[in-house]
Parts: C-alpha cells; sequence; structure tokens
C-alpha cells in the first residue's frame, strides 16, 4: 500500500473566545485582510471562474458585454448629442468613457450586496478569510471593465483623440476606486447577508445616483450653483479622478481632496462595521 | 508521535439567532422602531440553543466519536471546532493543521475539469504552488479519472463524481481531522479502497473527532465518546460505557439496520 496521502496542511492556531475586547476584535480583523491577501491566488482564479461561468456556452464570451456597451453607447451617443445639441465628437467620446466607467461602478456596489451569500456553502464549510470573497467581487468586475475598455478604444481611435501623458494621472484614481471598492464590498457584503432587502434600496440608491451624477451629462451644461453642488456628490468626485485625466480635461486639486474624504469616511464605517461583524457573518448567510 | 496539537473548548455556547420573515427585512425593521414595536420585536426573535455550556479537552492521540440524534448538535459542534461558527459564549482553542470533512463538494464546480478542479481545492486550501502537481496526482490516481480528468465534471458519471470529492477531500493531510458521517457513505465497491485510504488519513492524524450514527464505525476508530442531546452533554467517556449507555436509550437503530 503506497502512501496515498501526501500533502500535509499548512499548520494553523486559533485562539476564539467570546467576549472579545475591541482591540482583539480589530486584530481579527485585520488577521482577515492578511490571511485573505495571502490566498490572492484563490481570489483571482475564482474571480475569472465567475466571469467563465457567466458567459459558457457562448461563442464570444465576455466580449458580450463589449458589443452591448458598444451598442448601448452609440444609441445613447447619437441621441443625446442631439438633444443637448453637442458636437458628436465632443460628446461621443465622453459618454464612452463614462458609461463604461459608471457601468463599473454600477455593478460593483450591487454585487457587493451577495459577495458573502454567494459564497454560502464554502463559508459553512471551512474558516476561510472573508476579505477573499472581497477580492473575488472586485476582480470580476476589473475583468468585465477591462473588456470593456475595447469601446473606449474604438471610439477614442474614431475621434482620433489619443491619451497623453498626464492620463496616467487616472492610475491612481483606479487605484483608490480598487481600495475603495473592497471596503464597500465588506460593509454592503456583511450588511446584506443580515438585511435581505438591502440590495434592491441599494440599486435604487445607483439609479438615482447616475441621474444626478454627470454620466450622460456633461457638468459644463450647469449653471454655475448647480456645478457648486456636485462636490456633494461623491460619485462625482470619484469619477472625475479618473475621467478628467483620460479626456484631458484636467483634474483639481479639491476634486482629489473630495474623494479622498468620501474614501477616508467610507473606509472607516465599513471597518467600525467589519470588526463587529466579522464573527457573525457565518451566521447571516 | 510527538505532537502539541491541542483543540480546548471551555464553557461554549452557540445561539442561533433564527432570522425569518420581518427579522430579515431593514425595512420592516425600521418602520417597527419607528412605531414603538422594536423592543416586542427583539423578544419575538427566535433563537435556538445549538450548544450549551460544552467543555472538552483533546490532546495528540485522543479520538473523539459524537453521537446523538438528528439535531443534537454534532454538526453545529464540528463547525465550531473547525472555527466557522465563532463561540457566542465559552472560548475554543485550536492548536495545529486542521481538516474539515463536512462538505463532500466544497467549492467543487461541475463546469470545470477535474483537473482544474484540483488546483482549485490546493488554492482554497492555501496550498504553495510547489506542491500543487502532487496534489494533482495523488487525487488523479485515487479517483481513476485517467481520460476523464481534462473533461469538465458535469459529464462525470455519478460515481466518478463521488470519487473525486472523496479524493479531494482526503489529499490534504491535517494533525486535526474533523469528519462528519456523510463520509462513510459511498458505492460498495469505492468504499473498500476509500475505506484503506480513510484510515490512513485518521491514523495519520493526531486528533480526531467523528461524528456519526454508526456506532461500530465510532467503536473501531473512537475511543472516547461525547454523547450530545438538544446541545447539551449527556455523558463523555470511553467509548464502550457511553455507547452501552447510549444504544440502552436508542434501541433499533435506523442507520444500523441499512449497514
Amino acid at each position: 500500500m503506497s502512501s496515498a496521502v501526501t500533502t500535509i496542511a499548512p499548520p494553523a492556531e486559533l485562539n476564539l473566545l467570546a467576549d472579545m475586547t475591541m482591540a482583539t476584535r480589530n486584530r481579527w480583523a485585520m488577521a482577515d485582510l492578511a490571511g485573505g491577501t495571502r490566498l490572492w491566488r484563490l481570489a483571482w482564479a475564482l474571480g475569472w471562474l465567475d466571469i467563465r461561468l457567466r458567459y459558457r456556452g457562448s461563442m464570444l464570451g465576455p466580449f458580450w458585454l463589449t458589443i452591448s456597451t458598444g451598442v448601448m453607447v452609440a444609441a445613447l451617443g447619437v441621441l443625446y448629442s442631439t438633444l443637448f445639441k453637442i458636437e458628436l465628437r465632443d460628446y461621443l467620446p465622453f459618454l464612452a468613457l463614462s458609461q463604461v466607467l459608471w457601468g463599473f461602478l454600477a455593478a460593483l456596489v450591487s454585487e457587493a450586496c451577495t459577495v458573502f451569500t454567494d459564497a454560502e456553502g464554502v463559508i459553512r464549510s471551512v474558516r476561510m478569510p472573508f476579505f477573499v470573497f472581497s477580492m473575488r467581487g472586485l476582480i470580476r468586475n476589473a475583468i468585465v471593465l477591462g473588456h470593456n475598455i475595447l469601446v473606449i478604444v474604438v471610439v477614442f481611435g474614431v475621434f482620433r483623440m489619443w491619451p497623453n501623458v498626464s492620463s496616467l494621472m487616472a492610475l491612481p484614481g483606479l487605484l483608490l476606486w480598487a481600495v475603495d471598492a473592497l471596503a464597500l464590498t465588506l460593509l454592503l457584503g456583511g450588511f446584506c447577508a443580515r438585511f435581505r432587502d438591502i440590495q434592491p434600496i441599494v440599486n435604487s440608491i445607483m439609479q438615482i445616483a447616475f441621474f444626478v451624477t454627470p454620466v450622460i451629462w456633461k457638468p459644463s451644461q450647469l449653471s454655475a450653483s448647480g456645478i457648486a453642488h456636485l462636490a456633494f456628490n461623491p460619485f462625482y468626485d470619484l469619477l472625475e479622478i479618473v475621467r478628467g485625466p483620460i479626456l484631458g480635461s484636467g483634474l483639481e486639486v479639491s476634486t482629489w481632496l473630495g474623494a479622498g474624504i468620501y474614501s477616508v469616511i467610507l473606509w472607516a464605517i465599513s471597518w467600525a462595521f467589519f470588526v463587529r461583524a466579522r464573527g457573525r457573518i457565518a451566521f447571516w448567510v | 508521535m510527538p505532537s502539541d496539537a491541542l483543540i480546548e473548548v471551555k464553557n461554549l455556547s452557540v445561539l442561533f439567532p433564527l432570522y425569518h420573515g420581518s427579522s430579515r427585512s431593514l425595512k420592516k425593521m425600521v418602520v417597527a422602531a419607528a412605531s414603538g414595536r422594536l423592543a416586542q420585536d427583539q423578544q419575538q426573535r427566535v433563537v435556538v440553543r445549538a450548544l450549551t455550556d460544552i467543555n472538552v479537552r483533546l490532546n495528540s492521540g485522543d479520538r473523539l466519536g459524537l453521537v446523538g440524534s438528528n439535531g443534537a448538535g454534532k454538526t453545529t459542534l464540528l463547525r465550531v471546532l473547525a472555527g466557522i461558527y465563532e463561540p457566542v459564549l465559552g472560548s475554543l482553542r485550536v492548536r495545529g493543521s486542521l481538516n474539515a470533512l463536512l462538505d463532500p463538494n466544497l467549492g467543487m464546480n461541475m463546469e470545470l475539469t477535474g483537473r482544474e478542479n484540483i488546483l482549485l481545492r490546493g488554492l482554497y486550501n492555501g496550498l504553495p504552488r510547489s506542491a500543487l502537481p502532487r496534489l494533482e496526482e495523488d487525487v488523479a490516481e485515487f479517483a481513476e479519472l485517467s481520460d476523464f480528468l481534462d473533461l469538465p465534471v458535469r459529464i462525470y458519471s455519478a460515481g466518478m463524481v463521488v470519487r473525486l470529492g472523496f479524493a479531494l477531500a482526503t489529499a490534504i493531510k491535517p494533525q486535526i481531522l474533523l469528519m462528519d458521517e456523510w463520509f462513510l457513505a459511498g458505492d460498495a465497491v469505492f468504499m473498500e479502497k476509500a475505506r484503506v485510504r480513510l484510515e490512513e488519513m485518521v491514523r495519520g492524524a493526531d486528533i480526531l473527532v467523528l461524528s456519526s450514527h454508526q456506532n461500530d464505525i465510532i467503536r473501531q476508530w473512537c475511543s472516547r465518546v461525547l454523547w450530545l442531546d438538544q446541545g447539551n452533554v449527556v455523558a463523555e467517556g470511553p467509548s464502550e460505557e457511553v455507547l452501552h449507555r447510549y444504544m440502552g436509550t436508542v434501541p433499533h437503530h435506523p442507520v444500523e439496520a441499512l449497514v
């Protein structure tokens, strides 16, 4: 009889108390993040797997997304450039970029609600850092964004608009998006596991946010007082730190400042929630 | 076998809040709070005491069997020991690598090929990349998938899926092995081979906690038995002693009759 069992499980140690102090809870939450980060290859594999399964059996796979985004941008572009009386070559690149970026944001926020409930089977059969599922949600949506970038490239190519060096300023913006996305998945993932009617509420909020944020309309169409009010819209600042540099419309310090403040607030709320809720999520899913 | 594997459970209780109906709805909670009905709502929340005041200490070499009727809290206790449900009261200390065989198809995906499923399981267990080829070889050999290894699990026969699930679950050798009774089900031809592999894994583990309805399996593998009833410990001690008392209350066990 040969030794059939050959792979040794990695060593581990666990010390759980019912009445943990805040400091202990905080340490466990940190350990969750660290442990999840160490499993990044799992999160990556699961993120890709989600995409593969969503489009299994279709020949074009995730490029269906690209096509549907492309068709929508083309249709909206022609319609709204007429309605708004803006030159198509001014409007369409703006719309393509805005629509693709907003699509990413909206899907991410919506799917953040189900990152833990979707993984119910795994959560209830093995102890695993919850952060893995947060990363999975982010990676899945980043892959979709990657496919949709093709729409932007095509539109920019048609109108011969090539990004310059200052467009690279969009990269720190995307990085901030990733960091915020992880915070949001921890918060909404846990909260929606407890209260099952949150996701429809979140989707309604995102629908309203879509209309009050300059996604299909340009901020310049607003009056001066309207522009002043935009600062109160967190989505505007966050969208602008990525969109502004790519469109070459520049970026103001106040936009970055606003995005930074909103991100800090988001992380503070998410962290406060996750530190308390982490041990309960397994009971909720 | 010198090892410092340890499980220590002190005064542990687990309460399950049963979320149903309106307690699952934020809207209804807010409305209830606004109309001053929240206090009443909280009292109405049904809480199930899944485990009450459990004390267990297992050192290296201990083999504990869990017995009790359905719903006695055996699986919940295994989940607590695995660190899935964190204690609501009391404390839990576990030292040593741990593998909990709770779900036969953990993370297995029907659309992936056998080989991809093996790699995915390696990732779930946080194995280093260098350990993956060995894992793949071991599982593929045991599950006898040969040509099917690179085809989607979806087209496998039921027996092949069982073999793959079993091979995956038993491929990683822990110091502490937690096992639920589903593990001992399977088709007869496969059983003998599976039994050999499982026994090897059980022998290799420093601590075994096994939940089962089949008393002869408990007798064969466990030196101690913990008898649970509705989340309470009824008795704990040497296998024969506790099983004798347990059998007294459960005259003819249906599962035994099947085996």
